[in-house]
């Protein structure tokens, strides 16, 4: 399969996402330039963590509007496969391919440590290699981070299994010291309704190997890679 | 008027100031910085450049520079420390290494004082700011809290990169016509006479002194960091130096110092933020996240090209000239000509004088026999634990982002971090060291202290050190007390280098750390960088599981003096820092060395502040996983209180499985080194026969938890 990883100007994790899935998973990977358009047939397309455009204003309100997005929102609505991480996450939201929005983080400082998340719904490309109620443990790095949307997102995403990763503790229970950020619901992750485009603040690529203290990071992308292989070919013909 | 033979003009005068400021000249520093020895068999590039480089093997070199952001950290935080972090960056990657790691290390007044909550939040936030919006990892650093850095905080920062060592770049302006060109952001009024500012003392009034500090911009520096890392994959560059103290001025004599060359700027071509600035104020502007390059001739085209794609400006400012004059016109007239020498090489040094203060004597008598020994040596522990030198630093570092660009083994919280080198086996491990307190009690052992503990903490993960930078913070040096203090410091960190074999490769001079005429204490700082052949051998400090036996490596003395103990129990800061013999430290750190190497102990920490009773609940809780007890048999004949909190040197606490004692013996006992098994990990106490007994979760949220109570 063929991954493209964006890179805005202050992107920051396009090189960990890269040698994640180049070195660690051997896949075919590209990086793709904001100012160009989306061309070639890509399988799975990543918004990497970073500061784009320095994050001055609202996170990701800016690069939404980088040439590249319109392409980007196209093959998303054609059912291409969309990983947001972090500031993908962000801009994903910002962009309307997600739900809701990341505010600032509830203690008001930027937060960088290992978090524990429980794996809510298996049923997705994002998702497929893991079981229901596994926990991953994955660094989480960002200054706003804190999950919300109205009540009536917040029931359609629940009513539509589209919270795809909580919040836990070490032992797997929602409590508020497994939340690093504050978010609504312990949500950390989630994926729209048609289940081909996901967002996350935590970072799989910086968990891909043991020697960086968790491997837990590969279930994600290795259910990607898994469901493209299913679904034979690139996901968009 | 001896040099330019006529009256200089304002705005010579004005270049005259920043270039002979201590700040860029290092005046009084020069001539005792050369004791130290810059030389190794690994060293490609040793101090007088942006950075120093070091020879790391498979083609690759590890460039690193610590420096010194103190005066503007104190009168603008957030701004103060982001921009320090900035500078130490561009750094970096002028020499043409990708940085792949921070430090910091960070020293901050009594937390009694109303305004100390307010500097160490901002510095931090500053800090994190900058160093995570450009994708660099802040891994470790140090953070220390004293009275008399009240109304003189220390903000130190060090960056390392990565280079390929046939790729290394330099701040030379070489080849007669090349065109000097501007790039990154715009010039504008912030930070002229910075240079100036940080190279006085500071009095009533420094708040007025806010607009000197410069506002950074690290989504320019990304974009600057990204565009000039492009660049130098070409053939097009012939050097580059960023534009920091002293800005335009600084960065193009300086260049054409090295390059044995002279430069011609045009004013009028540099790119403005704002209009109607004088030629003084663009050449003296301290404007963040610009840099200065010499392109080789034809070649300017495809210079900007790749700065307009990362949307920066690239501007041709100048050229490189024959004739050894710094000069600079604007709209068609001369505004400066001056000789590039005049500036630079034979700015004046001076041989400041030096004396050793009567009160020295005094600051060193300690008897012992007034000190009482507390009664409950359990609660002395926990004031220890609580005090925020000795406690946990997790409120600082969970601000920094250290885990993009997917390299780091060994995250803040160890003795030192570990990054491992992508595309090899290897790993480089990085610690920053420095107390002040036995700098201040004596500036010689001092010295020699902070470069062996540096060396011992590399020791404890498993690195062998291959050079260091340092930040030399000292009062005024127009005092002669501070001066006999810095010549002190110099020649104990030289003695030091030279035994345990570490060359000096870059560093900074910081003087005038003081305030309405006191200065702070002599705080050298030693950011060390060493190496790992095989990462994945790489040992962290905390216990691992219960069973294992608890092993110290060195020998205990009783001695008090300067230690956390004597200053959070008793409230004093005196006697005599501890002894060392450097060549016990040297076979004790060759011996963990080895015994990490040969994979045969589990554990290893260094025993530092506090003493060999900190570091055994360090070990105990510190580690990311639930805390350990510990089952320990002590029988030293002196004083409880020195057997469990002096600070003598040259010790580690190790652990190893049992069967592995015999092999973890037969190493020490080869090096020399004494070795004593002192019990055991296991069950949920920390006890410490027949002293101390505590329940180890007790311990923990104590520790864990100190920062963040006073801070909230």
């Amino acid at each position: 399969m063929r991954w493209g990883v964006v890179v805005f100007p202050g992107s920051c994790d396009e090189q960990d996402v890269y040698d994640c899935l180049k070195t660690v998973l051997k896949q075919r990977v590209d990086f793709l330039w904001h100012k160009d358009s989306l061309n070639g047939q890509y399988d799975c397309i990543v918004l990497p963590g970073g500061f784009s455009y320095g994050d001055y204003l609202r996170c990701g309100a800016m690069a939404r509007f980088s040439p590249i997005m319109a392409g980007i929102i196209e093959f998303a609505n054609r059912g291409g496969l969309v990983l947001g991480i972090c500031n993908g996450f962000q801009i994903l939201c910002e962009a309307g391919l997600l739900p809701g929005a990341l505010m600032r983080n509830s203690s008001l400082k930027f937060v960088c440590r290992h978090v524990f998340l429980r794996l809510e719904e298996n049923d997705t490309p994002f998702t497929c290699r893991g079981k229901k109620g596994d926990l991953l443990r994955l660094p989480v790095k960002h200054g706003e981070g804190c999950y919300f949307a109205d009540a009536a997102t917040l029931e359609r995403l629940r009513k539509g299994r589209q919270i795809l990763l909580r919040y836990v503790d070490g032992k797997g229970r929602v409590t508020p010291s497994g939340n690093p950020n504050g978010s609504l619901d312990h949500i950390a992750g989630i994926c729209n309704e048609g289940r081909n485009v996901f967002g996350l603040m935590p970072h799989p690529e910086d968990a891909g190997e043991k020697i960086l203290g968790s491997e837990d990071g590969r279930k994600i992308f290795s259910s990607i890679i898994s469901a493209c292989e299913k679904h034979k070919g690139p996901w968009l013909g | 008027m001896k040099i330019l033979g006529r009256e200089p003009n304002t705005t010579e005068l004005g270049i005259f100031s920043v270039m002979w400021s201590e700040h860029c000249s290092y005046k009084s520093s020069k001539a005792l910085l050369r004791l130290l020895p810059t030389e190794g068999p690994s060293v490609l590039q040793g101090p007088g450049e942006n950075a120093g480089v070091v020879d790391i093997g498979s083609g690759l070199a590890a460039v690193f520079k610590m420096e010194s952001h103190n005066h503007p950290s104190f009168i603008e935080p957030y701004q103060g420390a982001a921009t320090g972090v900035g500078g130490i960056l561009r750094d970096i990657f002028t020499m043409g290494a990708r940085p792949i790691a921070s430090l910091n290390s960070l020293r901050f007044g009594s937390f009694n004082h109303p305004r100390m909550r307010y500097l160490l939040s901002g510095v931090v936030a500053g800090i994190g700011g900058y160093g995570n919006c450009v994708g660099v990892p802040t891994v470790g650093g140090e953070l220390f809290f004293e009275e008399c850095y009240n109304a003189n905080i220390l903000v130190n920062a060090f960056t390392l990169g990565i280079a390929k060592k046939s790729r290394i770049f330099k701040g030379r302006a070489r080849g007669i016509g090349n065109s000097l060109i501007y790039v990154g952001a715009k010039t504008g009024r912030d930070g002229i006479h910075g240079a100036t500012m940080a190279s006085e003392a500071f009095s009533q009034g420094s708040e007025a002194r806010r607009p000197t500090v410069q506002v950074g911009d690290p989504f320019t520096e990304k974009l600057l960091l990204e565009a000039c890392l492009e660049l130098m994959e070409r053939k097009c560059l012939v050097g580059i130096q960023d534009m920091g103290a002293a800005g335009l001025t600084s960065s193009a004599a300086e260049m054409a110092a090295r390059g044995g060359t002279g430069i011609e700027l045009d004013l009028s071509c540099v790119p403005l933020r704002e209009k109607g600035m004088t030629p003084y104020e663009i050449l003296l502007s301290e404007s963040q996240e610009r840099m200065l390059l010499v392109a080789k001739k034809g070649s300017e085209d495809e210079v900007k090209r790749i700065f307009e794609r990362w949307d920066l400006d690239a501007a041709i400012v100048g050229k490189v000239t024959r004739e050894g004059q710094f000069r600079a016109l604007f709209q068609g007239a001369e505004v400066a000509c001056i000789p590039i020498a005049a500036l630079t090489t034979n700015a004046p040094v001076y041989s400041r004088p030096a004396e050793r203060p009567q009160s020295q004597e005094e600051l060193q008598r300690l008897d012992l026999g007034t000190v009482e020994e507390p009664k409950e040596l359990g609660e002395a522990l926990k004031i220890l634990l609580d005090s925020p030198n000795v406690a946990s630093k997790e409120w600082v570092y969970r601000q920094y982002d250290h885990f993009v660009r997917s390299n780091t083994v060994v995250a803040p919280g160890s003795d030192a971090a570990v990054i491992r080198v992508k595309g090899t086996e290897k790993g480089l491990a990085l610690t920053v060291d420095g107390n002040g307190r036995y700098c201040y009690l004596d500036p010689y052992v001092g010295g020699i202290l902070a470069v062996a503990e540096a060396a011992r903490n590399l020791a404890c993960v498993g690195a062998r050190p291959v050079g260091l930078s340092d930040c030399l913070n000292f009062g005024s040096p127009e005092r002669p007390d501070v001066m006999w203090q810095f010549s002190q410091v110099i020649q104990g960190m030289r003695d030091s280098c030279i035994a345990l074999g570490v060359p000096v490769v870059s560093g900074n001079v910081s003087f005038y750390n003081e305030t309405d005429g006191v200065p702070i204490y002599p705080t050298p700082t030693v950011a060390m960088v060493g190496l790992l052949p095989r990462v994945e051998r790489c040992v962290t400090p905390w216990f691992k599981s219960p069973g294992d036996l608890v092993v110290l490596l060195g020998r205990t003395r009783e001695e008090l003096g300067g230690s956390e103990y004597l200053k959070a129990i008793h409230g004093l800061v005196r006697g005599t820092p501890p002894w060392i013999d450097l060549r016990l430290e040297w076979a004790v750190q060759q011996c963990c060395l080895k015994a990490i190497e040969r994979g045969i102990i589990r554990s290893a920490h260094d025993i530092s502040e506090g003493g060999l009773a900190v570091a055994l609940a360090e070990c105990c809780v510190g580690g990311p996983e639930r805390a350990l007890g510990i089952r320990i048999q002590l029988h030293e004949m002196m004083r409880a209180d020195a057997l469990l909190f002096g600070e003598s040197q040259s010790r580690i606490i190790v652990s190893v499985r049992e069967k592995e004692l015999s092999r973890l013996r037969e190493i020490a006992t080869r090096g020399g080194v004494p070795l004593q098994v002192l019990g055991q990990v296991g069950g949920t106490r920390f006890v410490l026969q027949p002293l101390v007994r505590l329940p180890v979760e007790e311990l923990k949220s104590i520790w864990s938890g100190s920062l963040e109570k006073r801070l909230q």
